[in-house]
């Protein structure tokens, strides 16, 4: 299997201003601090995080809606960011995104036939757009009816199909799901997500599935990665992720998860109960940003910030209590 | 569970919306109830009609364009719907709070958080005794300590915009409960926020309320929250009450083929894939279908669903079904 | 890799050419069906649309509708001047013995003339500025754009329309010329604000991503967004600049007599209040109905633009 992605040491920060007299210094917010890993052709990969985890920033300077502060990305061995900052066109069709919120990643007053012949237009050859739209809504089960309609008259699960549809129309290899099921219900939820678990099949697509929601996650994606304030905290294959987490902020994540189950509330870590709030980006602490609410917090902890090690067979975790005299040197899938 | 009489009772509650098109059958004929003390859950996708239920409860639903055509709502035994506005006004300050699912929009940037807390606090107040500033102030220190945030006289001279979302939320959850309300509706209280920040706020709300033995009506999508924070529960579809059950037996035995496929279609921790789902949409109101309005979706469907709606049918003590499957059990 | 879609897969339903015209045609329909009723939820948008449209039709067909359409220029008739208002001339005569009426209809023509003219050459540039400076915000082409519009709306605009019209000749087309230099950067200004908070959504994300043309995000994506508060402000607009070219003719620029323009009758007619006042009133009057007329219209069309119930 072919290394579709790969990211190294991706830094973004976003200068948000000064603070105030007399020291006037700038504000920079670290949204990515540091953060490498690769994506193998036809997998999922999923992202979790919380606010300020910097796991849509990823997504986007992946995308290319932002350009990374310093890092590599490399599509299938090519540089996503050319010395201009500027991606060629092709490399644009390749990878898509679908939006967390269907109500405002449509422009509310084009209808969907206008929504997905513009990709269509940009990427596809051929003039006959009508009949490749209509083929684009059969794809995602959709009726050619819909062509005509405007967003507003679409449920919140149709809105979204028809992004996935819109990220379909350029062909593309790889496609980041933004939490994109976090504004629908839970049965509608389903549908959406059986419809992009049989496209990647039938289309070999690649997915960088983004959401908080760990139950969800458990299901879709054959690895996960975990961020905190813009670090990957540990990223291990799915059962071993949820099996075995190893860093202190994934226990407190799968602890806080409401279950409808006795059997998962049994599966749950008990150990550590979510406590304290996620600091301000603005303001990481210094060592390991997990100190002002980690159950298990060293002195070392607070000075130095620990690197990624290799705790079992394709599980890296970042956290003092793993420590070994050598980390990993080599950030892939193992 | 009938010691008492009901402090909140809502009966045959039906609701329409004019649109361009007509008019959408919004509510049809809720029937709910709830004791003193008790903590019930209303859970229901996007659209079914459990705000449009609370809020008229509160008699806050815009008209035009909504129409109360039919039912009655009883608070404390007070006709609600029938009210003059002195009175309703009353029961909305002290005897109804609500918590809303957006702390920044439900707080007044403008406003600092004690500004907004006197203002509460200061219209709460039973007739005829105001309260001293020095009385108002001290009420909401407190009720800042309980919701265990730190500091609360700088946070009172803070602004909405200085804290973050899950500091909002308690916010506004001393808010509501300073007033010590007897019955407090909680709708979504922590879908915006974080899943670790959510797990503190909900069992800081669940603590706190089993200390004041408030009542809540607890309204989501989210079936876990309803289990971890309710005793009992309605299941609404597309403006009916679909089941009602205590909390435990409807995770144990959904007994409404439209329970059963929501339960089914929430991912699992431990794993097991993802459910296909519950085939078709949510009716269109403006023609809903005739008979139950369920049953285009149901994989149990049979004849006399299509023409009649089935009344609820009492299955077991306190777990109520509103199925013809169940046709053959007494009325509820 | 397969090609999404020219992978020859099998298609769960078919439409034909023929089906898919019908639905265009039927979703039109509908659309425009449903811009209706949003317009007339409220009986005083449709009061004033009836007003405005017979407004427009009377200008157009003004030498059919008015009595007396050769009052309407070079004609005297002191024998038959300073007459009330009575049966045989509705609205009175003025002074050289014209009837007001007649006079009325045509300088409804100039004004309702002026009020489209004006903003046929106002809202284009002036919306192509604020949406170019809104995307670019922040960088030279912002800075540019809104700082010499900055310097238009700096200037008291009245005092920019009569400096202007004052250096040309006077006449309507140079009125306008000169209002319409004073007009064009509120247009600039609203679309810039709208353009500056569009741009961050995320479908044009989603169109920058895909690789679509400047051009494409600008006019496609951002405009029919910014379509509301333009065409709120248009329908307001017309009896703005109605008023404005009134207050030039009042003091001589802009229409020149014998051609009526409400404004300079206003202006003849005010020398002859109280006593033969029907000569200033009932211009004014005419004014206001305008106004009215496209303010209440304008609030409908505000609605239509109004977003639609879940």
């Amino acid at each position: 299997m072919t290394d579709i992605l790969t990211v190294t040491d991706l830094k973004k920060y976003f200068v948000v201003g000064r603070s105030s007299w007399p020291k006037r210094e700038s504000i920079t917010v670290k949204a990515v601090d540091g953060i490498s890993f690769t994506m193998r052709e036809g997998e999922t990969l999923g992202l979790v995080g919380e606010s300020g985890s910097g796991k849509s920033t990823v997504a986007y300077i992946t995308v290319g809606m932002y350009s990374p502060t310093s890092g590599s990305l490399k599509f299938r061995d090519q540089d996503l960011f050319q010395a201009d900052g500027k991606r060629p066109i092709r490399l644009k069709k390749d990878i898509q995104i679908v939006y967390q919120d269907p109500g405002s990643s449509l422009n509310p007053r084009r209808t969907i036939k206008d929504i997905l012949k513009m990709p269509l237009q940009l990427h596809q050859p051929g003039k006959n757009r009508l009949e490749q739209i209509v083929y684009l809504l059969d794809i995602v089960d959709m009726p050619p009816e819909y062509m005509y309609k405007y967003p507003y008259m679409l449920s919140g699960g149709e809105k979204q199909i028809v992004a996935v549809a819109r990220a379909l129309a350029t062909d593309p290899s790889l496609i980041i799901l933004d939490e994109p099921t976090s504004a629908l219900d839970v049965s509608v939820q389903a549908k959406t997500i059986n419809l992009l678990l049989r496209l990647q099949q039938e289309f070999q697509l690649t997915y960088l599935f983004i959401t908080h929601d760990l139950s969800l996650m458990r299901n879709v994606a054959s690895r996960v990665a975990i961020m905190y304030l813009g670090k990957i905290c540990e990223i291990a294959e799915t059962a071993d992720f949820f099996q075995k987490p190893l860093h202190p902020y994934t226990q407190m994540l799968l602890s806080s998860i409401p279950v409808i189950s006795e059997e998962e509330e049994a599966f749950k870590p008990k150990k550590v109960i979510s406590t304290g709030e996620i600091p301000s980006p603005v303001n990481i602490p210094s060592g390991c940003s997990f100190t002002t609410r980690c159950p298990f917090v060293m002195a070392v902890c607070r000075e130095i910030d620990p690197a990624m090690v290799e705790a079992g067979p394709g599980h890296k975790v970042r956290c003092h209590l793993f420590t070994q005299p050598k980390p990993a040197t080599v950030e892939g899938p193992g | 569970m009938n010691e008492a009489s009901p402090l909140l009772e809502i009966k045959d509650l039906t609701v329409q919306f004019s649109v361009y098109a007509g008019k959408l059958q919004v509510l049809d004929g809720v029937d709910f109830y709830m004791y003193p003390g008790e903590k019930v859950g209303l859970v229901g996708e996007t659209g079914c009609g459990k705000t449009t239920t609370m809020k008229a409860i509160l008699r806050v639903l815009p008209s035009p364009p909504a129409i109360i055509s039919r039912g009655d709502i009883f608070f404390d035994g007070q006709d609600v719907l029938r009210m003059n506005e002195e009175d309703l006004s009353r029961v909305r300050g002290r005897g109804i709070s609500m918590i809303f699912q957006d702390p920044t929009a439900a707080l007044n940037p403008v406003f600092s958080i004690g500004e907004q807390f006197g203002y509460v606090i200061k219209y709460s107040a039973p007739p005829g005794k105001s309260l001293t500033k020095q009385e108002i102030h001290l009420r909401a220190v407190n009720a800042l300590q309980e919701v265990a945030l730190a500091d609360p006289e700088r946070l009172l001279r803070s602004y909405p915009i200085q804290l973050s979302g899950g500091m909002r939320q308690r916010v506004c959850i001393g808010m509501a409960l300073a007033t010590n309300p007897t019955l407090l509706i909680a709708d979504e209280p922590g879908t915006s926020l974080d899943v670790t920040i959510q797990d503190q706020v909900l069992r800081l709300l669940r603590t706190l309320v089993e200390e004041k033995n408030t009542s809540v009506i607890l309204i989501t999508h989210t079936l876990g929250i309803v289990r971890e924070m309710t005793d009992r529960v309605y299941v609404m579809y597309a403006g009916d009450i679909v089941e009602m059950a205590v909390t435990k037996n409807l995770f144990a035995n959904p007994l409404h083929p439209y329970t059963q496929g929501l339960i089914s279609t929430v991912p699992r921790l431990t794993g097991g894939g993802i459910a296909s789902g519950i085939p078709g949409r949510i009716p269109n109101y403006l023609t809903p279908p005739p008979g139950c309005r369920f049953h285009p979706r149901c994989p149990h469907i049979m004849d006399i669903c299509r023409t009649e709606k089935p009344p609820t049918y009492r299955v077991n003590d306190d777990h109520d079904v509103a199925c013809f499957l169940f046709q053959t059990e007494n009325r509820a | 890799m397969n090609n999404v879609i020219l992978s020859g897969r099998h298609l769960k339903t078919t439409i034909s050419a023929e089906q898919i015209k019908t639905l265009k045609k039927a979703s039109r329909r509908e659309n425009l069906g449903r811009s209706w009723y949003k317009f007339s939820r409220n009986p005083m948008s449709v009061v004033g649309l009836v007003m405005v449209v017979s407004l427009i039709l009377i200008a157009i067909f003004a030498p059919f509708v008015a009595p007396y359409p050769k009052h309407a220029g070079p004609f005297t008739d002191f024998h038959n001047a300073k007459i009330p208002p009575g049966l045989r001339y509705f609205f009175g005569t003025d002074v050289i013995g014209r009837d007001v009426l007649s006079r009325i209809i045509f300088g409804l023509r100039s004004s309702l003339l002026m009020g489209v003219v004006v903003l046929a050459l106002v809202v284009p540039p002036g919306v192509m500025l604020g949406l170019v400076a809104g995307y670019f915000q922040d960088t030279w082409i912002d800075t540019v754009i809104m700082r010499i519009t900055d310097i238009f709306l700096a200037v008291p605009p009245l005092i920019l329309a009569l400096a202007v019209a004052s250096v040309l000749k006077p006449n309507l087309w140079n009125g306008m010329l000169a209002v319409s230099l004073m007009w064009w950067p509120w247009y600039t200004r609203l679309v810039y604000g709208r353009a500056v908070a569009l741009r961050n959504e995320y479908y044009v994300s989603a169109a920058e991503v895909t690789g679509a043309s400047t051009a494409h995000i600008l006019f496609r994506e951002i405009l029919p967004n910014t379509l509301s508060p333009i065409l709120t402000k248009m329908s307001i607009d017309i009896a703005w600049v109605i008023i404005i070219g009134s207050m030039l003719s009042f003091v001589g620029l802009g229409v020149q007599p014998p051609e009526p323009s409400l404004g300079t009758m206003i202006a003849d007619g005010s020398r002859y209040l109280p006593d033969q006042w029907w000569i200033a009133v009932f211009p004014a009057l005419a004014i206001v109905l305008i106004v009215l007329g496209f303010n209440l219209m304008g609030d409908g069309v505000r609605d239509m633009f109004g977003a639609e119930a879940s």
